[in-house]
């Protein structure tokens, strides 16, 4: 099925059965998809994974470059998102600069990696105030059948961890390249728990369809030890504190056994 | 490997518990908001939130451009928050960021659930947010003072939507924080708050916080946004009060 929207008599349905506490696929209200977590596609990137939860599908690559630190961070790394909403994935998204959807998704995906402080940025530093490695974190969607959000989250988390660095060495302040690699130090697994807001109940992880019935969604990332470290609502629709909070609850109870999908400690 | 020279700034709160600008932890910056400040605008509303000067102006219900974003059973908002290059330290672009699209994006779902938008099908309404000066919490200060400007747009609402931020700093959960303690502290939450109907229409948060916090700071946000709401209320009946009031004498003076 090609089409994008979903017709007012599904809609109706999807609706009515999630007040009862049922979804149109089988899941339970705060069931995954099944995912399915694939790492090191892509050769020429440093790092790469591809997700499919269900039948939406995300792709990662990562890559690296010199660049110089920020002036208020002479001795950190960079760490750059970027999300494509690529034409090929759905027909609702067009070519183009990246629109306001695709900013939100590469600054939520941003936010759970830079405030879990994923990355050891610090040893990403070449020489001080001049040159650092820039991290780009390419998120590229390939397939949208909803929650795009939580497939990012956890395909950039693979690329992370899948991501090898290339040995060097500084030479009268010019880098050369040894052989051989290294992993990229990674010290924080953050996972994103997207929750719907439909008919007052709270579902996780929506799908395409769900999300054209949703009021609204709730996006909270997890870090390793449970606590919360970035949080985005969306959507037209609202939510009370109560909701809020159960939310919060259901997203570090899922956003654990999500984590076991990708960190295989 | 390297050790960071990331410092703070200075302490952002002393030991008795007092912030930077001498408030205690659980207050917010000083608001003012003024009604219909802008001669073009079908509404507009002015605030000063501590260093914060934000400017909202609404035009509209009024004929969709392109025509074919027009809807067919509801008005569509369309939201632009914007800072001026002199509103922050380092000149800013004044083309829009990647941050600026986002805020405006989340503002307009923030407010968009306060508009009966069903009552003016095939419209649009364009909200205009000017960010004059900036210290931190400007989305939050700008859904405020913009719902203000909705109401006196006379766009017909469920409520005013009011907004505050609340977050951890020095391991101290504060309310309203400014943009040193943004960027010092340990997380920040905005939250946006429709008092009547008891609805969180905005949340976001960036930082580190326990399940425990997470709802701790929540719940000051909410105080936040029902002082913001008090200072709302003020502005618009201060304008439209005081200009019914003033009609009433002129009549009076007449009859005599």
């Amino acid at each position: 099925m090609s089409s994008t929207m979903t017709s007012r008599v599904r809609q109706k349905r999807i609706s009515q059965l999630i007040s009862r506490g049922k979804r149109l696929d089988g899941r339970e209200l705060t069931d995954y998809r099944e995912v399915q977590v694939e790492a090191g596609l892509i050769e020429r990137a440093e790092g790469s994974a591809r997700v499919r939860l269900g039948k939406t599908e995300v792709l990662v690559g990562v890559k690296f470059e010199m660049g110089e630190p920020f002036p208020d961070t002479p001795n950190e790394g960079v760490l750059t998102v970027n999300a494509e909403l690529v034409p090929l994935a759905s027909p609702t998204f067009e070519p183009g600069p990246p629109d306001e959807n695709s900013i939100e998704l590469a600054r939520i995906v941003d936010r759970g990696i830079r405030e879990s402080k994923t990355i050891a940025t610090e040893e990403l530093c070449i020489e001080p105030g001049k040159k650092v490695f820039v991290v780009f974190v390419d998120v590229y969607v390939l397939n949208h059948d909803g929650n795009l959000i939580d497939a990012s989250c956890l395909a950039a988390l693979a690329a992370l961890l899948n991501t090898k660095m290339f040995n060097y060495e500084v030479k009268e302040g010019e880098v050369k390249i040894k052989p051989g690699y290294k992993p990229l130090p990674i010290r924080n697994y953050p996972v994103a728990v997207t929750l719907a807001k439909i008919n007052d109940k709270l579902v996780v992880d929506p799908g395409l369809e769900e999300e054209q019935v949703m009021d609204a969604r709730l996006t909270i990332t997890v870090e390793k030890d449970g606590k919360i470290c970035a949080v985005q609502k969306g959507g037209y629709g609202y939510f009370s504190a109560q909701q809020v909070f159960e939310a919060s609850k259901i997203a570090q109870q899922k956003a654990e056994e999500q984590r076991k999908l990708v960190v295989r400690e | 490997m390297f050790k960071t020279s990331r410092k703070k700034p200075e302490k952002l709160i002393d030991e008795n518990d007092v912030r930077l600008d001498g408030r205690k932890l659980n207050e917010m910056r000083p608001v003012k908001i003024e009604v219909g400040v802008l001669g073009n605008a079908d509404g507009s509303a002015y605030i000063e939130q501590g260093k914060n000067k934000i400017l909202a102006a609404v035009y509209g219900p009024k004929e969709v451009h392109p025509k074919h974003l027009a809807l067919p059973d509801r008005a569509v908002l369309r939201c632009r928050y914007h800072m001026a290059p002199f509103s922050v330290e380092e000149r800013k672009s004044p083309a829009p960021s990647r941050r600026e699209l986002e805020l405006s994006k989340v503002i307009r779902e923030s407010l968009e659930p306060s508009i009966f938008t069903e009552y003016y099908p095939r419209t649009s309404i364009d909200l205009f947010i000017e960010v004059l000066q900036a210290d931190g919490g400007t989305r939050c200060a700008g859904i405020t003072v913009a719902s203000v400007a909705l109401a006196d747009a006379g766009i017909p609402m469920r409520d005013l939507v009011s907004a505050c931020a609340a977050g951890k700093v020095e391991g101290r959960l504060v309310l309203d924080l400014t943009d040193v303690e943004d960027k010092g502290g340990e997380a920040d939450m905005p939250l946006a708050y429709m008092p009547n109907v008891n609805s969180i229409t905005l949340l976001q948060m960036d930082g580190m916080l326990t399940g425990e916090e997470f709802e701790q700071v929540i719940n000051l946000a909410l105080d936040g946004c029902k002082q913001s709401g008090l200072t709302q209320k003020e502005a618009l009946r201060s304008k439209y009060v005081t200009a019914k009031e003033a009609e009433a004498e002129k009549e009076e003076a007449g009859e005599e």
